[in-house]
């Protein structure tokens, strides 16, 4: 029976991908592990090779298509005496039994399958109040990635201070891990782009030196869970110093990298550092969710004197965002944004935790509740005051975010309001996190470990006391 | 003979073949001038660190207080063999450090007694100490976490080609940290312009060298980076200033780190409250009698006629008078305002 080729996913995140050339032609004799196609993702041009022996029996996808979904039939391969009209079997692809597409795909399909559009463009009338106070009127707005947006960020920065330069693994020729350095190396040099070997500790340690002595790194985590390697050089080293030199040392660093559980790699590349690292004085801790947030608040780490842990989401990487178009978009560090004004219900969130709010907050408005969504942004320092503007408003809580309950961002922010804000409040403060355990890699239980959709509207119904 | 006299020795015969200082070679040569100034600088040190302890002992400076008696020669001697704007970083047993570059004795025994006048305005410490003015970059408290740091002054300075060169300095406990030999691969990969400076001191704490170190040439740690290294008597301080200004030399001329095993000795415990139950009575007395950096230095001056026992005696006043208005100044400083508990977190 004829065998199906789909396209398939060539990282743990990606969900569609161009089809850059195929290798083969129609007719050719293929066997397994036959270059048939080149596969372009976000990240890197990949080959595609042939599972099965026989004939490349038809051609699906015409090379130069971009966008092809993941598990798209590309191409039919037929045994001997087969034609290309005969009927398909679909057991022969492993990838077609597999449940490819990541579980938070399936879970929250509402921002996933609308790359371009953060709510306040998206849907209409409550939004538009939300406008980002921080944007000039009648600015221009650009869509693109974070991806781009970070690198952006990064090239703009290094252009304008000789100071900064970018270290990490994989950072230069590789063009970065997750290509968010891309380009670079180009630009700058290996001088100012530096490759490091596999040495997190080792590095980690040497960029706080440099920045010791005036120069401002910006080091890259392939991710953070590798950071944990460097803490002691990011808390006693990073942090500290200013202090225990009585204000003569400073570290003007950046670490910067994808955190957080990104799709289907398992406990010990799945974790959250939110919370680890906004638990020490002296550092900053951002987490952005848009592109403009990425940009603006990353120049903003750069130019910040003081330590910064710039916490990105892989999920989000690729995730397209309008973005103003100024010479110098740079944002203040330590200030949240209202994404999404409503009066009924008050969601707190950062980074992806925003996916799971906004599509909640969607769900929501069509039983009419109004959910007011704040974007922390920063986590350190916490821009608690814009949260009590908002319990003021609202007095009900929600915090969503994807690190662990215990100790966690939600559990501060929920002491802070109760602390500050008790008199105010209608309803506990109430968080939807991710669950107490280590990730599991099944895409059934990463999905239930992870906070959803219908945990946040759930919850909100909750503290709302509406069945 | 005691392990330490002995493995002393064996470093004198290690060294010498390499072309490193030792004993009275041409190398290791010091004019009578610059024997006086590193006897009245070690005599500072010593006589600072005896007052500290002092001090230590009324209960002026509290915490952790580790004394660097003994082991003089070793930064003095790299002292004399650097040039201006050249760096220092060290661990936790700092304090020496930062009177050989320059830093006004006052103001740091006021951090250590924890006044406002301390380098630190009070908030580090003993082991937390920094002059951007002397290039003096603490002062670090996690044992090795300060050989990246030193490996990353380096690079900055081949990043902006200022000629100058990072002296790294830690002990031999730290020399079984992984952070050393990533810091190592860096350093050589990069040709960065930083001497490792261990200063053997025999005792991690109360584990000494023989229990902890599966080979105990230190000298060697760099061999599988290709970085070379040489054993160094660290009591003599004319061999540590020889052996000094040929690492220098070499890291600067940007042919990559150099490693100085210095062989010195700490005559009090690892800290004020180490009983040095680990070592004999005898082991330290012969270290003290033998191979004292400064009475080694005293001898040769009065032996050469380069010093009578008066100018002797005069260095020995001023010191004394330096350390004696230090201890005074950090016995009546203001603590820090309260209000500085709120301060230099952030800028």
């Amino acid at each position: 029976m004829p065998v199906e080729v789909l396209m398939p996913a060539l990282s743990p995140t990606m969900e569609k991908g161009n089809l850059a050339k195929w290798v083969k032609v129609e007719g050719d004799a293929v066997k397994a592990g036959d270059v048939i196609a080149e596969i372009e993702t976000d990240k890197a041009t990949m080959e595609v090779e042939a599972v099965d022996e026989g004939t490349l029996g038809k051609i699906l996808v015409p090379e130069g298509t971009q966008d092809v979904a993941v598990n798209t039939p590309i191409a039919i391969i037929l045994a001997e005496g087969e034609k290309a009209g005969d009927a398909v079997s679909k057991k022969a692809d492993v990838a077609a039994k597999a449940p490819a597409k990541p579980a938070r795909e399936q879970d929250a399909p509402a921002p996933a399958e609308t790359p371009a559009a953060p709510v306040s463009v998206s849907t209409p009338a409550p939004a538009e109040v939300a406008a980002d106070p921080d944007v000039p009127e009648g600015t221009e707005m650009v869509t693109m990635t974070v991806r781009e947006a970070l690198r952006d960020a990064m090239a703009e920065e290094m252009r304008r201070d000789e100071a900064v330069f970018v270290m990490g693994e994989e950072v230069a020729e590789y063009q970065g891990a997750y290509k968010i350095t891309q380009g670079l190396l180009q630009e700058f040099g290996a001088r100012r782009v530096v490759d490091t070997p596999i040495t997190e500790h080792g590095f980690t340690g040497l960029g706080v030196g440099a920045a010791f002595a005036g120069l401002k790194p910006v080091v890259e985590f392939m991710t953070f869970n590798f950071s944990m390697q460097a803490i002691d050089q990011i808390v006693n080293s990073a942090a500290k110093t200013l202090y225990m030199s009585g204000g003569q040392v400073t570290s003007q660093i950046v670490f910067r990298g994808p955190n957080g559980p990104a799709a289907r790699v398992a406990a010990q590349h799945s974790q959250d550092y939110t919370a680890w690292y906004s638990h020490v004085p002296g550092l900053k801790v951002i987490a952005p969710y848009t592109a403009a947030d990425a940009k603006g608040l990353l120049k903003a780490a750069i130019r910040d004197p003081n330590p910064v842990v710039f916490l990105e989401n892989e999920i989000l990487y690729g995730k397209s965002f309008p973005v103003p178009k100024l010479d110098d978009w740079v944002l203040p560090i330590g200030k949240a944004r209202i994404a999404r004004a409503g009066s009924h219900v008050t969601f707190v969130s950062w980074s992806i935790g925003m996916t799971y709010a906004l599509a909640a907050a969607d769900e929501l408005a069509k039983d009419g509740i109004e959910v007011e969504v704040i974007d922390l942004r920063t986590i350190r320092p916490i821009d608690i005051e814009t949260v009590l503007e908002s319990v003021k408003k609202t007095n009900r809580v929600v915090v969503v975010e994807e690190g662990w309950p215990q100790n966690g961002v939600g559990a501060d922010i929920s002491a802070r309001i109760m602390e500050q804000g008790f008199d105010w409040l209608d309803a506990p403060v109430t968080r939807v996190s991710g669950k107490d355990v280590p990730m599991p890699y099944a895409a059934n239980l990463e999905k239930l470990a992870l906070p959803s959709v219908a945990e946040v509207v759930e919850a909100a119904k909750a503290v709302l006391y509406r069945g | 003979m005691p392990a330490v006299a002995k493995s002393l020795d064996n470093s004198s015969t290690q060294a010498t073949p390499k072309g490193a200082a030792k004993g009275h070679g041409s190398a290791a040569f010091m004019t009578p001038n610059q024997e006086l100034e590193a006897f009245r600088e070690m005599l500072l040190i010593r006589r600072f660190e005896e007052k500290a302890g002092q001090l230590y002992g009324m209960g002026l400076i509290g915490g952790f207080c580790h004394l660097y008696i003994g082991q003089e020669a070793v930064v003095i001697g790299m002292k004399m063999a650097s040039e201006d704007g050249d760096q220092m970083i060290t661990a936790y047993r700092d304090h020496g450090h930062m009177l050989a570059c320059g830093m006004d004795p006052k103001h740091v025994m006021a951090e250590l007694t924890g006044r406002r006048s301390g380098y630190s305005k009070g908030k580090g410490g003993s082991m937390h100490m920094f002059s951007t003015e002397k290039q003096f970059y603490g002062g670090h408290g996690i044992v090795g976490a300060q050989v990246p740091l030193g490996t990353g002054i380096a690079f900055a300075n081949r990043y902006r080609e200022n000629g100058r060169v990072c002296q790294t300095y830690f002990g031999d406990g730290a020399a079984n940290q992984g952070q050393v030999y990533e810091s190592f691969n860096m350093a050589q990969l990069w040709k960065l312009p930083v001497v490792f400076v261990i200063e053997n001191n025999k005792y991690a704490m109360g584990t000494s060298v023989e229990r902890s170190h599966a080979h105990r040439d230190l000298s060697k740690r760099g061999l599988s980076f290709n970085i070379p290294g040489e054993q160094v008597d660290g009591m003599d301080v004319r061999a540590v200033k020889a052996a000094g200004e040929k690492a220098i030399e070499y890291a600067r001329s940007g042919e990559g780190p150099f490693i100085l095993e210095m062989l010195t000795y700490r005559y009090r415990g690892h800290s004020m409250s180490d009983p040095a139950k680990y070592r004999t009575k005898d082991e330290v007395e012969k270290m003290r009698t033998t191979h004292d950096p400064i009475e080694m230095v005293r001898a040769r001056l009065l032996e050469q006629k380069s010093a009578d026992e008066a100018a002797i005696k005069k260095i020995e006043n001023e010191v004394k008078t330096i350390v004696n208005e230090a201890a005074e100044f950090a016995s009546h400083e203001p603590e820090p305002d309260p209000s500085e508990l709120w301060t230099d977190i952030t800028r």
